[in-house]
């Protein structure tokens, strides 16, 4: 049995839940055995998941579970392993997902690969492959152990919603106490997260400063897309900090990657050179950025970026 | 206060990457290493900072061979008081952690600090592992952490957020940026630091349950498409027709 543990944020399951499900299917659908799916806490529309490939939807619903703690969290799973004998456990590589698959790796002493972005192949050992050395490469994984634990990489597969709702169980497990205090939650609302988001707008130290960003958050609006930094511009405070993508930010392989007035120094290369189209809009031909881009606009960005969103107005009325 | 910092060495962040032996090996022909970023940066420093505070004594850990000493004796320069290096080859997180949290366990440590990733394998597991192996909690991609008592405030990055905690010692954190500052060591730091005490320890038996069986490069970029800064139109085609992400 492959057991998704599908992540919510306040009752809603997201697209990352989605992917974890849809991926669950795919890698039960090669094992010859079936999917099911674990909801913790207070959720809505947990039969939904069986739309993305779930055959059945387990939830514990002790309302402590509506925060998140990584040991409680971890203890839970680790239960609902046992007790259905789960062979394979799938997550997503969110910051829930991050914090828990080393956790339950070590629990259930399972081998584990965080971060993968392939449909897994059983030949012998099962192999999945992740990308390594920040994005500069990717390696294929073989986990030897019987029990396994995976964290599925956001946009690494497109969410199949072509099944059917499935039947939800309430699942008993014993939920430990929580040795933390979840004290509050600040997140920007109604704005995709920069690693579930298909369409990125990142700008970087050729804006000057913080007060002419209204031009790429209006290309951003147009597009639909979510906003993102260069290093320098999130150390200057000109945008906040988790909007910051490269090496030592968030990395990111969203469908199309916008990058205007970046240089492209390798450290920022290395969080969204798996982006599957990346453009470029800078004044310098030299810059490195260009090597690394698929279509590139030598200019001033404070011309082609209004320029752009007006293009993509016009395409938009259009289509 | 006793304070752990787990460090690791990391090929330096503008290395070429390259593989030999047929795509199984990884090529350190010509690569420097330094250690982890995110181990030195932040979570190391901010180890320090609360010594520095409120007492006690911060101890470096690595699991790896007698090369990565070089890598080890910098941590000491910034100003760690002692190290441990277990003598093993540090094949997957697993193992690592398991040799690590042994160590904590025997000695007792308040809070344990790890990067919040390496930049090689970029798994995030191993601290968290730790944790779990030590039966504490575990707050991970910490960017603030205000210490009183024995009580813990951690603000941690979430998507497009930030959470607030409140957690007790012992436990486990990772260190994302804006946790300390980066220090350079000092001259002074770096003569200290031949005298401090760089203890080495055999490993206990762990399997590794998981193994890297070959590697390849990202599929190389073809050249890019220039387009007339005034003709955005052409832009918005291409994305819609050619690229079809639009």
């Amino acid at each position: 049995m492959v057991l998704v543990f599908a992540e919510n944020i306040k009752g809603q399951f997201k697209k990352n839940a989605f992917e974890a499900v849809t991926y669950g299917a795919k890698a039960a659908e090669i094992m010859g055995t079936e999917c099911v799916a674990l909801v913790l806490g207070t959720v809505e529309n947990a039969a939904g998941l069986g739309t993305y490939g779930a055959s059945k939807v387990y939830h514990v619903a002790d309302s402590s579970l509506d925060s998140f703690d990584a040991q409680v969290y971890t203890a839970v799973i680790a239960a609902a392993t046992e007790k259905l004998g789960a062979k394979l456990v799938i997550m997503s590589h969110s910051s829930t997902g991050k914090s828990i698959i080393g956790r339950l790796a070590a629990r259930l002493d399972a081998g584990s690969v965080p971060g993968v972005n392939t449909i897994p192949t059983v030949d012998g050992d099962l192999k999945v492959k992740k990308t390594v050395f920040s994005g500069k490469a990717i390696a294929e994984m073989a986990i030897k152990s019987d029990l396994k634990v995976l964290s599925v990489m956001g946009n690494s597969l497109q969410p199949d919603a072509s099944g059917s709702e499935a039947p939800v169980e309430a699942l008993s497990v014993d939920v430990p106490a929580s040795r933390i205090k979840v004290k509050e939650v600040k997140r920007m609302e109604g704005i995709v997260p920069l690693p579930e988001a298909e369409l990125v707008v990142s700008a970087g130290r050729g804006m000057k400063g913080p007060e002419n960003w209204g031009i790429i958050e209006e290309l951003a609006k147009v597009l639909g897309a979510t906003t993102a930094c260069s290093r320098p511009v999130a150390d200057a405070d000109w945008r906040p900090h988790h909007e910051h993508v490269g090496q030592t930010g968030v990395a990111i392989r969203p469908n199309l990657y916008i990058a205007a007035g970046i240089s492209g120094a390798i450290q920022h290369l290395a969080g969204v050179n798996n982006s599957k189209t990346i453009v470029v809009i800078n004044k310098d031909p030299e810059a490195p950025f260009f090597k690394a881009a698929d279509y590139g606009v030598v200019g001033d960005l404070f011309e082609v970026v209004p320029r752009l969103t007006e293009a993509i107005k016009k395409h938009k009325a259009g289509a | 206060m006793k304070l752990l910092v787990c460090v690791t060495k990391t090929p330096e962040t503008t290395a070429k990457i390259a593989f030999t032996a047929n795509g199984t090996a990884f090529d350190t022909n010509g690569v420097q290493y330094i250690m982890n970023p995110y181990d030195e940066w932040y979570a190391l420093v901010r180890a320090l900072e609360l010594k520095e505070a409120q007492g006690g004594s911060v101890c470096l850990i690595n699991v790896g061979s007698p090369s990565n000493d070089t890598v080890i004796r910098k941590g000491l320069a910034i100003g760690a008081d002692e190290a441990v290096r277990i003598n093993a080859e540090p094949k997957s997180s697993l193992y690592v952690a398991k040799q690590i949290a042994n160590y904590a366990k025997s000695e007792g440590f308040d809070i344990v600090f790890a990067g919040k990733e390496s930049i090689d394998y970029n798994g995030s597991e191993v601290s968290a592992m730790i944790a779990e192996l030590l039966d504490v909690p575990f707050i991970s991609y910490a960017s603030h952490m205000e210490l009183e008592g024995n009580v813990a405030t951690v603000s941690r990055d979430i998507e497009g957020g930030t959470e607030v905690v409140e957690v007790a010692t012992p436990f486990v954190i990772s260190a994302a940026k804006g946790l300390a500052e980066q220090r350079i060591p000092n001259m002074r730091g770096i003569m200290m630091a031949k005298r401090k005490p760089l203890k080495v320890v055999e490993p206990i038996a762990a399997d590794d349950l998981t193994e890297a069986v070959g590697y390849e490069l990202p599929p190389a970029k073809s050249a890019v498409k220039l387009i007339d800064p005034e003709n955005m139109d052409e832009l918005v085609r291409l994305l819609s027709e050619e690229a079809k992400v639009i």
